[in-house]
């Protein structure tokens, strides 16, 4: 059988096979992370790309897979299997799907390898891709959290279905028939989980048909850091990866710039496995060993909450895979993959964005809106040419206009454009501010009449947002809890004691009475 | 050649019928797209990266995979928004198909127009059915989910009984196989068209025949 296929087609084929299980497990594995995955098409052949699919590799997935394999291939006989399961935050687990990449003897000598096999492997992925979102440990696996949480464990040899209860259904993702014999791709699921399901695990079903993807990027990465007993190496990684969240506003606020949103998706992207800090310099995808378990333990992919829902991926693929290929002629970056995903939340992220920038930065902006708009109310009725800045010390001063009587120098009408490289959101929500403070009046005096804002003070000075919060965010602190009036009223209190007791004793006739028409 | 005829049914609510047409044409078309081609002189040829992405449903628990490509998704969902247009108007019981039909085209000589031959021709046979309340919805939801996990499957049984498949073009011949217009994939030629039947199911009072993917203008 070996001596039909000449020595090449042999090589190519056992790579063929080798990196189709590798694929095979990070699509599955990827499937059950709880997250929608997106990749990105590619007109331009890569030479990164395995079957002309675009297929992340997480390297903790492939080291796994390749462990599993140690240097076998799925052969007859001799199966590649990754098995799901899921486990309780009580530690209880069970089955839920075995995936079999198998080999046959059936073989087909006269096929191609170079070009038909290699089509219909990668035919067969995009089964697999289709099939993964199918069974029913999609919806479970989408729904883990605090709960439960999803395990994947790879293993080589027999395929052991005993764990998935009695009646469990398979479905058959596809076959390839090859000069050595005829891979086939299947699942055996557990069915009687829907039933656990409904009762343990779903959440409550919406009513009214409120759509509840809207919310899937925000509970999923909230809830799909696990269980703080199993976060071990990560744990401060969750701890900080809050404060990261806000390092990462911040970082794009100063690096925002009008660039589209997908430009900011993709710093938001890029910086937050610097700012989780997990372990793999490449990718933040802890891979959390069971503790207790033997070898063949059960692995949990763990995605850091973020948005979005994609994983971010190191600009240098750093991974064995990469380093066997021969096929293709170039090589681009993987992440090409990362811009589309993050475009369904890249309205959310501008929207924090916004609202970090807004509050955090360009307080000396606010400085500057501060003066300009007492000065326009201080002078509502004088002619503006009166007010001159040089008198007044304050920053950004070289923008403020010298000739403050033209209105086209007036930042509330046109906001300094220098101020953008650091804050240049707030430049433009300053702008709308402005606009809208100015009450369209663009071309008369700026005479802040009709626009009374919220908590204003009053018709003497009145302020605008910016200038209330300013001065309201850090109110001076109560009287009454200040330390010495407190031990002023204090000693005050004791002293009359005496004196409240003595009436108090005088009246005792009445207290009772009221007590008894209590009883 | 015999051209392949595979038909598929789904009873759903009106406000489910683009999501489940979407889903099963883009699990086709997933199947019978490939990456661009980039002939090389010596005549062979390489071939682009196709990526995926996961949809979600609104009004079905339900998550498919799709081609990575605005351009496909919109041409798809054109040709869905018509048809659920066609079949809502057509009265509050209407049954209507939508064919996804893919086709090679053939040269013939000058004056005869190019011949379109189908090789592969997938029927989506739609019953609308119309609910009272809430909880029949929320029953619909779950129900049309599993049905349609029941049709992926049917699919992904189809495309790898590995029957036949138009021979890789060269590269003269590569816009009588493949939709080349494309920017990021390359799918088989293919159009969509629909029919309508009205609630008595008796006759086709309305057929309408859209040809949304015609590369050919006669």
């Amino acid at each position: 059988m070996d001596t039909d296929l000449n020595s090449q087609d042999r090589k190519d084929l056992d790579k063929f096979i080798k990196f189709f299980a590798l694929k095979t497990v990070q699509v599955i594995v990827q499937a059950r992370l709880g997250e929608k995955i997106c990749t990105r098409s590619s007109s331009s052949p890569t030479g990164s790309d395995w079957f002309n699919l675009a297929i992340k590799d997480i390297p903790e997935v492939t080291h796994e897979a390749k462990k599993a394999l140690a240097g076998q291939l799925p052969a007859v006989g001799r199966s590649m299997c990754v098995e799901i399961s899921l486990k309780t935050s009580e530690g209880d687990s069970m089955e839920l799907e075995i995936w079999c990449l198998e080999m046959n003897e059936k073989c087909d000598k006269e096929i191609k390898v170079s070009y038909t096999v290699y089509n219909r492997l990668s035919l067969l992925l995009k089964s697999l891709l289709a099939i993964t979102r199918v069974t029913p440990a999609y919806r479970l696996s989408r729904k883990q959290g605090h709960e439960y949480v999803i395990l994947y464990r790879i293993y080589f040899g027999e395929v052991q279905l005993s764990g998935l209860g009695e009646g469990f259904q398979t479905v058959r993702v596809g076959t390839v028939g090859t000069p050595l014999g005829t891979i086939t791709l299947s699942c055996a699921y557990r069915i009687n989980l829907a039933f656990i399901s409904t009762r343990q695990f779903e959440r409550t079903p919406p009513i009214m048909g409120i759509i509840i993807d809207h919310f899937v990027d925000r509970p999923y990465p909230s809830s799909s850091p696990m269980h703080p007993c199993n976060y071990r190496t990560s744990g401060e990684d969750n701890g900080a990866a809050y404060p990261s969240v806000e390092d990462s506003q911040e970082v794009c606020t100063t690096s925002f710039s009008t660039s589209p949103p997908s430009q900011l998706s993709s710093s938001r992207l890029s910086y937050q496995p610097a700012a989780l800090g997990v372990g793999s310099a490449d990718m933040g995808y802890p891979v959390i060993f069971a503790g207790g378990l033997n070898a063949a333990h059960p692995h949990q992919l763990i995605v850091p909450g973020k948005e979005g829902g994609v994983p971010p991926v190191p600009s240098q693929p750093a991974h064995g895979t990469q380093a066997d290929h021969e096929r293709m002629v170039m090589c681009t970056p993987l992440d090409g993959a990362l811009y589309s995903a993050a475009t369904p939340s890249s309205s959310e992220d501008t929207e924090t964005v916004s609202n970090s920038s807004e509050g955090k930065s360009g307080s000396p902006h606010d400085l500057l809106e501060t003066i300009f708009v007492r000065k326009v109310g201080a002078f509502v009725n004088k002619p503006i040419n009166q007010v001159t800045m040089a008198s007044l010390d304050i920053p950004f001063a070289m923008f403020a206009p010298k000739n403050v009587e033209l209105e086209d120098n007036d930042p509330m009408v046109n906001p300094p454009d220098s101020p953008d490289v650091e804050s240049p959101l707030q430049g433009s929500l300053h702008s709308e501010g402005s606009s809208g403070s100015s009450t369209g009046n663009t071309h008369d005096d700026f005479v802040m009449v009709d626009f009374k804002p919220a908590f204003s003070k009053d018709d003497i000075l009145p302020m605008d947002l910016g200038t209330f919060y300013r001065e309201f965010q850090n109110p001076p602190q109560l009287s009454s809890l200040s330390i010495d009036i407190g031990a002023q009223s204090m000693a005050e209190d004791l002293d009359s004691l005496p004196e409240k007791l003595a009436v108090h004793e005088k009246n005792v006739k009445e207290f009772d009475a009221f007590v008894e028409t209590l009883q | 050649m015999n051209c392949r005829a595979e038909v598929l049914e789904v009873s759903v609510e009106g406000r489910q019928i683009e999501e489940a047409m979407l889903a099963v044409l883009h699990t086709i078309l997933l199947h019978r797209s490939t990456g661009k081609f980039h002939y090389k002189k010596e005549g062979t040829y390489s071939i682009g990266t196709v990526g995926t992405q996961d949809v979600d449903c609104d009004f079905i628990d339900f998550t498919y995979a799709r081609v990575s490509s605005e351009e496909l998704d919109r041409a798809l969902r054109k040709a869905v928004g018509e048809f659920k247009d066609a079949l809502r108007y057509s009265g509050s019981d209407g049954i209507g198909q939508i064919s996804l039909e893919f086709y090679q085209k053939k040269k013939s000589r000058w004056p005869f127009s190019d011949e379109c031959i189908p090789w592969e021709v997938w029927t989506i046979k739609v019953n609308v059915v119309n609910l009272a309340n809430e909880q029949e919805r929320q029953i619909c939801r779950e129900k049309v989910g599993e049905k349609l996990c029941e049709k992926i499957i049917n699919i992904v049984e189809v495309m790898n009984r590995h029957e036949y498949l138009p021979k890789m073009p060269t590269q003269s011949e590569v816009d009588n196989v493949f939709d080349t217009g494309l920017k990021d994939v390359q799918p088989y030629l293919y159009k969509i068209s629909y029919q309508i039947t009205d609630s008595l199911g008796s006759s086709v009072t309305t057929t309408m025949r859209r040809l949304i993917k015609d590369t050919l203008a006669l």
